[in-house]
């Protein structure tokens, strides 16, 4: 990541939560959450099942309004933004795709929405959105196929495809990579990666998968509704936040480049 | 990558995009001949002999007339109508519900509607049999009336249309709630179940051009909204998330989408009855014949609808001739076996 990059992503936050609280009826699952996304890198937010990771994501989508204090797009609050001006801005993948009967370039194109609108009537730019999206995540090869016969795989994809076809400058995942084999879980974070580093987006992902989610630049460590640490992956390792966060020894050995928990089963 | 095979493959996607559009084009035009042929179809048949029909037409006078121009003629009109308020009415339940079972009587409004033409003979405590009651806009209004009700009752039993689960939930139980009130005032009036039959049989014998009228007029006013929300349908299949990130109104959108559902399905049983299974076949006619997305289903469906019901009408008075079946027990037969084949070829594709 170039330094220059870096100074304007630490001067204006991306999005800022400040203070949240979610509560679902009785059931508070976030409490007075505060925390800053850094722009231009990717983010994974990790914990155990249960802690509030979607919840997370959902409320910086602007999908659930907090009970209590705000979230900052580009120091405005989400509530205040225009529909379509936000969603030209933040993106939200959810964890599946139904398998309809559009083509994947049309569902691609539904990417688009925020700048065609209700009639879908399509200009250059839009066109040329849709065809890097496609690019970037190789679907262009099968885009003319029905999603019902991709298998989950290119179906995520096309998911992702339909994710950057927005070209919004903040992208949000929910388990981008469930339900996939290995190799296509380090496509996914390979795409990922490139987004941030190469075109500057800013990435946050809930990821499960404790190997993939460390590719990350970063770590949010959420405990039981709260928040253990935010901070680079280096500094999450170094202070033990995974240990804290899910009450019990996790190791996370380096290989290469990347970090690979190795699971202990009890004797 | 090389530009020339980016060229190439923009080139083979337009044409692609031509074929496809051009397929449903094809087939929209299939739909709209067979409705011209069936339309002088039942000019010629009826309670005539075929002989008698051509002659009417070669030499006209005034009895002919009246028999070909203002009685058969809208008749063949309502029906194509109503058959498409079904057909489009389906095309948005399977698509807005996500559920290729959904069809347009769902939400209660046939119940209702049912209910609100029972009270309505029932008040006026005559047994209005034959030709004429139907006609009366009394009975119109009220099978309006109750099918509005019913799908209020639905709403407000689920408090709001976010929740797709409790909205098929809700329609089920107000469906038979209202269905065993109905049942319970007929059986307290055998007159009025008489008169009833036909409504609940579904039936076209009554459409003179002042239904064709009202149909047609609720027609446009429902196709032309639908197209433009086609786009909220697609989007809807990425998930209420994704659909809402993208910046769709979803309240909005659901809501004007079951105003259409209801306004169509409305119109359509206030003057042809509870006509059963166009409404849930022609979506899927359309979907087995070619891929479409859903502008392209929300127009297509009406077509294939309108067909069906015409076609319908048209069997209704051939099979018994000189004399009429209701032609809601014709839809049910076509399209109950019709289901049937479709579920056949998906157990031999499995």
């Amino acid at each position: 990541m170039s330094s220059v990059l870096q100074a304007r992503a630490q001067a204006v936050p991306a999005l800022a939560a400040r203070d949240i609280t979610v509560r679902f009826g009785p059931r508070t699952v976030l409490e007075n959450l505060s925390l800053d996304i850094t722009g231009a890198c990717w983010t994974s937010i990790v914990g155990p099942n249960g802690c509030g990771k979607s919840t997370l994501l959902r409320t910086l989508a602007g999908l659930i309004d907090p009970w209590g204090g705000t979230v900052a797009l580009e120091g405005r609050p989400l509530s205040a933004w225009p529909r379509r001006e936000r969603a030209k801005r933040v993106a939200w993948l959810p964890q599946s795709t139904m398998a309809s009967d559009l083509t994947v370039r049309d569902c691609v194109a539904l990417g688009r929405f925020p700048y065609t609108g209700w009639l879908g009537n399509s200009r250059l730019a839009d066109e040329e959105a849709i065809t890097r999206a496609l690019k970037a995540t190789g679907a262009d090869e099968w885009w003319n196929r029905r999603l019902s016969t991709l298998s989950g795989g290119e179906r995520q994809r096309v998911s992702l495809a339909r994710l950057l076809a927005v070209e919004a400058s903040i992208l949000l995942l929910d388990e981008p990579t469930t339900h996939l084999d290995p190799p296509h879980q380090i496509d996914i974070a390979s795409i990922l990666r490139q987004q941030a580093h190469r075109c500057g987006g800013t990435i946050v992902s809930a990821i499960h998968d404790m190997t993939v989610a460390l590719m990350a630049d970063r770590v949010i460590v959420m405990g039981p509704h709260s928040l253990v640490g935010h901070g680079t992956v280096s500094e999450a390792l170094e202070g033990d936040w995974l240990s804290r966060a899910f009450g019990t020894e996790i190791s996370i050995v380096r290989s290469g480049t990347s970090y690979v928990w190795q699971p202990q089963l009890p004797r | 990558m090389s530009s020339s095979r980016i060229i190439a493959a923009s080139e083979l996607q337009a044409r692609a995009e031509r074929d496809s559009s051009a397929r449903v084009a094809r087939w929209m035009l299939i739909y709209i001949l067979v409705a011209l042929l069936l339309a002088a179809m039942s000019l010629l048949i009826g309670t005539s002999s075929l002989r008698t029909s051509l002659e009417w037409l070669r030499s006209p006078a005034a009895l002919s007339d009246a028999v070909l121009w203002d009685i058969r003629l809208p008749r063949a009109l309502g029906a194509w109508l109503a058959g498409a308020l079904l057909g489009l009415g389906g095309a948005i339940a399977q698509n807005l519900f996500r559920n290729p079972l959904a069809e347009p009587y769902l939400l209660g409004s046939a119940s209702g509607a049912a209910l609100g033409v029972t009270v309505c003979l029932m008040a006026a405590d005559v047994s209005l049999s034959g030709l004429a009651w139907m006609g009366e806009l009394g009975v119109t209004g009220a099978a309006f009336v109750g099918a509005a009700a019913g799908i209020t009752l639905t709403l407000t039993l689920c408090r709001g249309v976010l929740q797709t689960a409790s909205l098929l939930l809700a329609g089920v139980v107000v469906a038979f709630v209202l269905g065993a009130i109905t049942s319970l005032l007929l059986l307290r009036s055998p007159d009025t179940w008489r008169a009833m039959q036909s409504f609940l049989l579904g039936t076209t014998g009554f459409l003179g051009w002042r239904s064709a009228g009202l149909l047609a007029l609720v027609f446009a006013l429902c196709l032309v909204p639908a197209v433009l929300l086609a786009r909220g349908l697609d989007a809807l299949t990425l998930g209420e998330d994704a659909a809402r990130s993208l910046g769709l109104p979803l309240g909005a959108l659901r809501v004007g989408l079951l105003g259409l559902l209801s306004l169509a399905t409305a119109a359509a049983v206030s003057q042809a009855g509870v006509v059963g299974f166009v409404g849930l076949v022609a979506p899927h006619l359309v979907r087995e014949s070619v891929h479409v997305n859903s502008r392209q289903l929300i127009i297509a469906a009406p077509l294939c609808g309108g067909v069906l019901l015409q076609a319908a009408d048209l069997a209704s008075r051939w099979i018994i001739r000189p004399s009429e079946l209701p032609v809601g027990i014709v839809t049910a037969c076509l399209g109950g076996s019709y289901l049937v084949v479709l579920l056949w070829r998906k157990a031999q594709r499995e």
